[in-house]
């Protein structure tokens, strides 16, 4: 008899046969019970990226600013005057599913520990948010309003402002919402640390908050499996956050390495302990024993393998040299953060786990980490239609006029004020840009440079050409960041698919992520850490494939940072970029119920990158007193969005054969300034008046567009 | 002239508030569990969750040993401010009329606010004049000013009420569109939006550095005196 017949609880903790079995082959034996838990959080899908790691390497990673890339906690690009900026993004979907405001709120505190875990301190969250259809669905309706309190639970609550974000709503999100925070850090170079374990002899430290039951099995559990109905019974798989814990935990780690006490330092995260260690050992090829006698527990009688493996929030591990353990736990009292010795670094190169005195596991490291097989997919493009068109808003007889005011008052495009006004966006006094003032958040740096910061993505164009419509979200956070002066320096992505097993979730896979590839090559972005989460499915079907971009840059006046809104009467306005749009996979086939599909416009790469550089220039220079990028909604929506921001009218002719409504994202711009100034710009109208006019398309005054788009959201009360 | 801004584990807006006063007069950092107010002028209880608020918003803080020198302090005609959390902790410690309720909404709010200025002859706002609009954000849950009907014509008609939400801004259902208020002797001065956020045209406004400016100015005027 094999060994994997001889036992089924392999399988549900979610070990394939054969993964039970190269196992069992690695170790010469099979593996005890702790061992297990442990091997099967470790080569889940959440923990080894087994389906998604070999195409992570087709991601170009070098770039001229890059000081960390992937591979630890976040990635980190310098941005002069000493100082590191570290930023990454990271999904918290499955838990978000179950229990919408601990889970939202448990992501953004995660994403922070990412970001202090490199010691750098938090200046700021931004979330990609995706549900059902509001209109019709009331448990969306309820997930997005307890994923915005979560949000804004912890982020207020910590004192990191919440600059930007972005909230889409579709039908595919019906059973798998999308819950991504990506947070921004600031560090002075010498403070920046890395996770690899060093030195035997050395004493690894468990800082902050006790360990529970809470979050056991939430990466092999919750993360790496479908969702269906009963999930209420998975909800003690969900964490639950302690914001005031994470700010004390924060101040005492940054402390920690200001004094420069600590080896290394690592957060703990999916997989709690034994993903910590595991990863501080595999980076530093060293070995590590641990007690679990010795952790401080939430209630008594927790198993070994619970201690292992609870995913409890707000703790970090350390290593720490024996003569400053001392020193170590002075600072960690007066931040009144628990802080234990709980075992030692080796040079055995084994996870050895003991239980009062007795080995519970002892697993070479390399087994933990290095040896989860990694697995080809089987792309295949699926045969006929994959997702199901949206319920019709638009009628035929709609004038231009009237799809303008439909599609500004449509939950994807309304203003998004009733979500933001629940986040500070203000604490720590660098928000130079606030929410809908600017296509991108813009943070003031003590060199009066500025960083900015967008992040973008969009499911239904991905879901009618991955390969372009992954390419497009590059192109459109970009294109963001142009609209402010910025210049890109580095990327970050949360890639949320279906189930990778499927053969169209995997060419869905592939294909996107070979288009991020070339984007990011094509304008020069490094990708320095992301995430992946795989299996959103619902027995409907699979969640749209939705590749979240996030890109930080920097501009060098923080004086002279971009605004979306027309800003000076008289102004002329132009059309920057090439404009080659079409209608397939836009808002306005959505409202018209069409299913998303089609070919994407084509993009050219080089005209498109000069585009960006000419914005960029015009912003810097202080020539255009506007910049906006035409995306969702196309021109018509863009216009309107300048207007209604800058509380002031606009006059436009368009080229013949232009659609007012066609889509092209990241491609081109609405751009004001002085006409002098836009001598080399298409010239298309005049900032001027109370009310919107497009030659002989439509006419409305902006206080009708501003009513219309700013009830929007408010009307389904987030 | 020196200020010295409370820190609580828990306080968000410390910092921002240590720059604030910084751009007029020195300042520096009050640990919660020090009793040594180190010869400031006036004493800043900033914004943030202090020990969380897991209870009531302010609650614990006020039994910090660094509170019982604030009291003190306040009790000897000190200045001292209190800052959204800064105000709820003052309201909690009785050196502040009145009480902080959940917002109407129940929510969280960040936004710009006009607020106008009642009375400019105070040690918090002789640098403003009366009639003066400040336009300064709130952020917060709990900040619906609360007190009893004949406490509000107290608070009125002893010119106790330093800011009103201008017409049409009040974000929380402040009774009397109430946003700051002082005591009697008018050398504590609570209110719920913040100043500090308000000090540079670069991230959204200046008009709460007078704020800052009018408890400098009070100061300098006391020690001719």
């Amino acid at each position: 008899m094999s060994p994997a017949a001889s036992s089924s609880k392999h399988r549900e903790l979610g070990l394939t046969d054969s993964e039970y079995e190269l196992i069992v082959k690695r170790l010469g034996r099979e593996p005890g019970d702790v061992e297990l838990a442990m091997l099967s959080l470790m080569w889940s899908e959440h923990c080894a990226y087994k389906h998604s790691k070999k195409l992570l390497r087709r991601l170009p990673t070098d770039g001229p600013h890059v000081l960390m890339g992937p591979g630890e906690n976040a990635g980190v690009v310098d941005v002069g005057g000493g100082l590191a900026l570290a930023f990454k993004v990271e999904s918290h979907n499955h838990p978000s599913a179950v229990e919408p405001f601990e889970g939202a709120a448990t992501g953004v505190g995660g994403i922070l520990r990412d970001v202090f875990a490199v010691g750098a301190r938090p200046i700021a969250v931004l979330d990609s948010l995706r549900f059902g259809e509001p209109a019709s669905s009331e448990r969306s309706r309820y997930l997005l309003e307890h994923a915005v309190a979560g949000i804004g639970h912890y982020g207020n609550s910590i004192g990191v402002p919440t600059v930007g974000g972005e909230l889409y709503f579709e039908h595919s999100y019906e059973q798998n919402c999308l819950v991504n925070a990506m947070c921004l850090g600031l560090a002075p170079r010498e403070r920046l640390i890395r996770s690899a374990a060093a030195g035997p002899g050395n004493v690894l430290v468990l800082l902050g908050a006790l360990t529970g039951r809470d979050g056991i099995g939430g990466a092999s559990v919750l993360a790496s499996a479908e969702l269906g109905d009963g999930d209420e019974s998975k909800r003690p798989s969900v964490q639950i956050g302690d914001p005031f814990a994470e700010k004390k935990l924060l101040e005492c780690c940054l402390e920690l390495l200001d004094r420069e006490l600590l080896v290394s330092l690592q957060d703990l995260g999916a997989a709690g302990l034994t993903s910590s260690a595991s990863e501080m050992a595999s980076k530093g090829g060293v070995g590590l024993e641990l007690d679990v006698s010795s952790v401080p527990l939430r209630e008594p009688g927790l198993e070994p393998f619970e201690i292992m493996i609870s995913e409890s929030q707000e703790r970090m591990l350390c290593v720490v040299e024996p003569g400053l353990v001392g020193e170590v736990m002075g600072v960690c009292e007066h931040w009144e953060t628990l802080a234990t010795p709980i075992g030692s670094v080796t040079d055995s190169g084994r996870l050895r786990v003991l239980a009062a005195g007795r080995a519970v596991a002892d697993l070479p490291v390399s087994v933990l980490v290095d040896d989860c097989p990694l697995y080809d997919l089987s792309p295949a493009p699926h045969e006929g239609p994959l997702y199901a068109a949206a319920e019709r808003v638009l009628t035929d007889q709609d004038t231009p006029a009237e799809i303008l005011l439909k599609l500004l008052h449509s939950p994807n495009l309304a203003s998004r004020r009733s979500v933001f006004e629940q986040y500070d966006w203000i604490v720590q006094s660098r928000t130079v840009r606030r929410p809908q003032e600017a296509d991108a958040a813009v943070l003031a740096l003590p060199d009066g440079s500025a960083i900015a910061v967008s992040i973008d993505g969009n499911g239904r164009r991905v879901a009618c050409d991955p390969r372009r419509g992954a390419a497009e979200a590059v192109y459109e956070c970009a294109a963001n960041l142009a609209c402010v002066g910025a210049e890109p320096l580095g990327l970050t992505n949360c890639l949320n698919f279906g189930n990778p097993e499927k053969p169209h979730v995997a060419w869905q896979l592939t294909e996107a992520v070979e288009g991020l590839a070339e984007a990011c090559e094509a304008l020069g972005i490094p990708v320095v850490g992301g995430n992946v989460s795989l299996y959103n499915e619902a027995p409907t079907g699979p969640i749209y494939p939705t590749p979240v971009v996030g890109i930080v840059g920097q501009l060098p006046d923080v004086h002279r940072a971009g605004q979306l809104g027309f800003a000076v009467e008289g102004d002329a306005i132009a059309l920057v970029g090439p404009f080659e749009a079409s209608r397939n996979g836009s808002e306005l086939a959505k409202l018209a119920g069409l299913p998303p599909t089609g070919p994407l416009p084509p993009l050219d790469d080089r005209a498109v990158r000069e585009a960006h550089e000419q914005v960029r220039a015009g912003v810097r220079g202080g020539t255009l007193n506007s910049a906006h990028d035409i995306a969702e909604g196309g021109l018509a929506v863009a216009l309107a969005e300048c207007c209604i921001a800058g509380d002031v009218g606009a006059t436009v002719t368009l080229r013949e054969g232009v659609d007012a409504f066609a889509e092209a994202p990241g491609q081109a711009f609405i751009v004001s300034g002085n006409e002098r100034h836009l001598e080399n710009f298409e010239i298309i109208g005049r900032v001027g008046g109370s009310e919107l006019a497009i030659d002989g398309v439509l006419r409305i005054s902006v206080s009708d567009l501003e009513q219309a788009w700013s009830g929007g959201l408010a009307a389904i009360g987030p | 002239m020196k200020f010295g801004v409370v820190r609580f584990p828990g306080s968000c807006d410390d910092d921002d508030a240590l720059l604030a006063a910084g751009r007029v007069g020195e300042a520096t950092i009050l640990w919660h569990a020090d009793r040594d107010l180190q010869g400031v002028d006036a004493v800043v209880v900033p914004g943030g969750f202090s020990y969380g608020d897991y209870l009531r918003a302010g609650a614990i803080a006020r039994f910090a040993p660094v509170m019982e020198e604030v009291a003190e302090f306040a009790r000897d005609g000190g200045l001292v401010l209190g800052i959204c959390n800064g105000f709820q902790v003052l309201c909690e410690a009785g050196l502040l009329p009145g009480a902080l309720l959940p917002n109407v909404s129940l929510r969280f709010v960040c936004r710009q606010v006009s607020v106008d200025v009642i009375h400019a002859d105070t040690a918090f706002t002789c640098a403003c004049e009366a009639g003066q609009t400040l336009s300064i954000p709130v952020k917060h849950t709990t900040g619906r000013f609360y007190a009893p009907d004949v406490e509000l014509d107290r608070l009125d008609s002893g010119g106790q009420v330093l800011l009103r939400y201008a017409p049409g801004q009040n974000p929380n259902g402040s009774l009397r569109d109430i946003a700051g208020v002082c005591n009697e002797h008018g050398n504590v001065f609570g209110l719920m939006p913040h100043p500090e956020h308000a000090v540079d045209p670069l991230t959204g406004s200046s008009d709460g550095l007078s704020i800052f400016e009018s408890m400098r100015a009070h100061v300098a005027g006391r020690v001719l005196v």
